[in-house]
């Protein structure tokens, strides 16, 4: 029999730190009120216990996965471990006991409210790592593309790959601001490092002249009988606009009717073309 | 010109060209040059219009000596024309795809001087994307009929996907507003790039560096509501192309009233919206649904309810095959079942095996059961509290939007029994002295 102890398990936020957890509620036979990484959370009026990160440790529990449960269980739980979704490690903790129990077949039983609430936490992390492929916006910054995001989830892992081999030939930042890390590239390797604060730096003469180009042709290529916000508003939800080149510096309109060379800058800097 | 004014001319003229998709074909990238394709199509970004925005629409020039009715660029029309270069567009596409606002290219153009020259200027732009920049990224080309085959040939070596518009259903709506072409004139070279496409899917299977051609397939469009067609003739057309040249894709564009014309809609028209939509829906049925057009109209049906979606409309119709159990019925069914998509229909094939699925778990597979719960059963029960009658169903079914379009008829309820009450039918022939 299980115990259920009123207690919290804190660990320091990483990937190992959690499958030590996961190694230490299966060696007590304990399962705890809730996980936590530190610093995180409302203090409670319950004990807390620390649980210490050790590779080792990691290692034995990471390892048992594919070999009790399956391959495609082991990638589901590092992906879902990247999600939002409030309480994952308890989720991802009941899901790993679920999965030592049936094995393989855990992943089909998309009925059960731990495996569906963690798929829909993957899915959600998987939209949003699309809408990033779809929405970065590079400025290219003294031969670098500098972008900045804004994720709920940490997408960055999943896009990396993406990026890399798209823009192989480049070097390029991404910022995500959410969880202050950022993925640097240069041909052949990228790196995750975490930055505190990150501000994106003047844009030149010829990154604006793009921006202008691509506003322009933004709102040119719509055609005005079928204006549809509503049908916009749902492939491209308004929270990833912020930072999209298409909608900074609003006051467009007035700009685009007389559009040429003589309008192409924004305001006082206009004079640098 | 500059390149502002060019592209702010060059784009409007094009944005009437409903394909923008970059579907089709993956293709990593490259170590050290620019450009990746993904299958599933990457949208970039959302026009005002709701439309999606994934390749970089222009024409290559909207000079043209046709003089088709229903174009924004027809020869007659008063309009701004301009002509980019070859060095202008590669350098273009090169800039706007490091920023990420695009997938690719889509170049297509109106005719300047003949097909073949045209042709030759759009393969010289491409040729300086694919070749002097290394750039891997999506292209989408459209042919220009007419054009002499070792250009479509080589159009298709540099492209992912190609497309020939159809624009209109029929051959005499063809004659009609577009003299300059005939059925025949846009078939052929359809036919001809089906069949260079299934020659190279062959090579390909022999040489593993055979060049590919189109590799993404080919696609075309077909305007709606410029011409009386019904939508039973294009959703046949549709399946048709879609059986005997393997396209990809068939898109469906309302037409917009660009023209004044005696054979045209008037430019008041509002643009038939909602048709195209339900064309849309029925064209999804047809590709992933496994139904057929005929299942769908008929020559006594020719054109689909407005008020409800051409999937709900054969289920109330076929309610003689429902309701069908959720825990045994096939695949093929399931996905004949209003509310169930694609994806909550494998779902439920998963789900199932690890034991017996009810209403709560399949609202958790993404199941819609509002619509669905008046075709299935779960373990033998349908949902609790349900009463089915046609009327019901019907009231299930349709969104608030349908519900405002069917004939509106308000009833005084009665305290007395209905033989006393006057019903509308009893005044009106008080009224008309029929009594």
């Amino acid at each position: 029999m299980l115990n259920r102890p009123d207690l919290i398990y804190r660990y320091d936020g990483s990937f190992e730190g959690f499958l030590c957890c996961v190694f230490e509620s299966f060696q007590r036979r304990e399962i705890p009120m809730d996980i936590r990484p530190e610093g995180e959370g409302q203090m409670s009026l319950y004990p807390e216990r620390y649980i210490d990160t050790n590779p080792q440790t990691a290692d034995r529990v990471f390892v048992s996965v594919p070999l009790k449960i399956s391959k495609a269980a082991a990638e589901f739980i590092a992906d879902a471990f990247l999600s939002c979704m409030e309480q994952k490690e308890l989720y991802l903790l009941r899901f790993l006991r679920l999965g030592y129990r049936y094995g393989a077949t855990v992943m089909n039983m998309l009925a059960n409210d731990t495996v569906n609430a963690l798929f829909k936490a993957v899915q959600f992390l998987k939209n949003e790592s699309h809408y990033y492929k779809e929405f970065i916006r590079f400025s290219e910054i003294e031969g670098v593309l500098i972008s900045m995001i804004e994720p709920k989830n940490f997408v960055l892992p999943l896009i990396r790959e993406h990026f890399c081999s798209r823009f192989s030939g480049e070097r390029f930042l991404i910022y995500d601001r959410t969880h202050r890390m950022m993925l640097a590239y240069q041909p052949f390797e990228a790196k995750l490092i975490p930055v505190d604060d990150f501000q994106m730096p003047e844009a030149e003469a010829e990154e604006r002249h793009y921006r202008d180009l691509w506003q322009m042709y933004y709102h040119a290529i719509a055609i005005e009988g079928r204006y549809n916000p509503k049908c916009r508003m749902n492939h491209m939800p308004k929270r990833y606009w912020g930072c999209m080149t298409e909608f900074a510096n609003q006051p467009q309109k007035a700009r685009l009717k007389g559009a040429g060379p003589a309008v192409l800058g924004l305001g006082q800097e206009s004079d640098k073309f | 010109m500059d390149i502002f004014e060019k592209l702010k001319i060059l784009a409007d003229s094009a944005k009437y060209d409903v394909a923008c998709t970059s579907s089709g074909v993956d293709r990593e990238g490259v170590p050290g040059e620019l450009g990746s394709t993904s299958s599933c199509g990457i949208c970039h970004s959302f026009a005002a219009d709701g439309r999606c925005i994934s390749l970089l629409k222009v024409l290559y020039t909207n000079f043209c000596v046709f003089d088709c009715k229903y174009c924004v660029n027809r020869r007659s029309n008063d309009t701004p024309r301009a002509a980019f270069t070859p060095r202008e567009l590669a350098d273009l596409t090169i800039q706007f795809y490091r920023r990420n606002y695009i997938e690719g290219l889509f170049l297509s153009s109106g005719v300047l001087r003949t097909p073949d020259d045209t042709c030759e200027r759009m393969i010289e732009a491409l040729s300086i994307l694919r070749d002097e920049y290394r750039f891997h990224g999506y292209i989408h080309v459209k042919a220009i009929p007419g054009a002499d085959r070792v250009l479509i040939n080589r159009l298709g070596m540099l492209a992912d996907r190609m497309s020939i518009n159809i624009e209109l259903p029929s051959q005499q709506s063809l004659e009609l507003l577009a003299p300059d072409k005939s059925k025949t004139s846009i078939l052929k070279p359809m036919g001809y790039i089906s069949g260079k496409i299934q020659e190279n899917t062959a090579d390909i299977v022999q040489y593993k560096n055979a060049p590919k051609f189109a590799p993404a397939g080919q696609s075309t469009q077909m305007i709606v509501g410029a011409t009386p067609d019904s939508d039973y003739q294009i959703l046949r057309l549709a399946e048709g192309l879609y059986k005997k040249y393997s396209l990809k894709r068939v898109f469906y564009s309302a037409y917009m009233p660009v023209a004044e014309h005696s054979l045209l809609p008037s430019v008041h028209t509002k643009p038939p919206l909602l048709r195209e939509h339900r064309l849309y829906q029925a064209d999804w049925l047809l590709r992933f649904y496994g139904f057929e057009a005929k299942e769908l109209l008929d020559e006594e049906h020719q054109n689909f309810n407005p008020a409800l979606d051409p999937k709900c409309n054969w289920a109330v119709n076929h309610l003689e095959l429902f309701p069908v159990e959720i825990n045994r019925v096939s695949y093929e069914m399931l996905l004949r079942v209003p509310g169930i998509g694609v994806k909550s229909a494998k779902r439920i094939l998963t789900a199932r095996r690890m034991g017996s699925l009810r209403f709560e778990d399949l609202k958790k597979l993404g199941v819609v059961l509002k619509r669905a719960q008046y075709f299935i059963l779960c373990g033998g029960k349908t949902a609790r509290g349900l009463r089915i009658t046609q009327d019901g169903i019907l009231r299930g079914l349709l969104s608030e939007r349908g519900m405002q379009m069917l004939p509106k008829s308000f009833e005084q309820l009665s305290l007395f029994p209905d033989q006393n009450r006057n019903t509308t039918e009893d005044v009106r022939k008080c009224l008309t002295g029929q009594i």
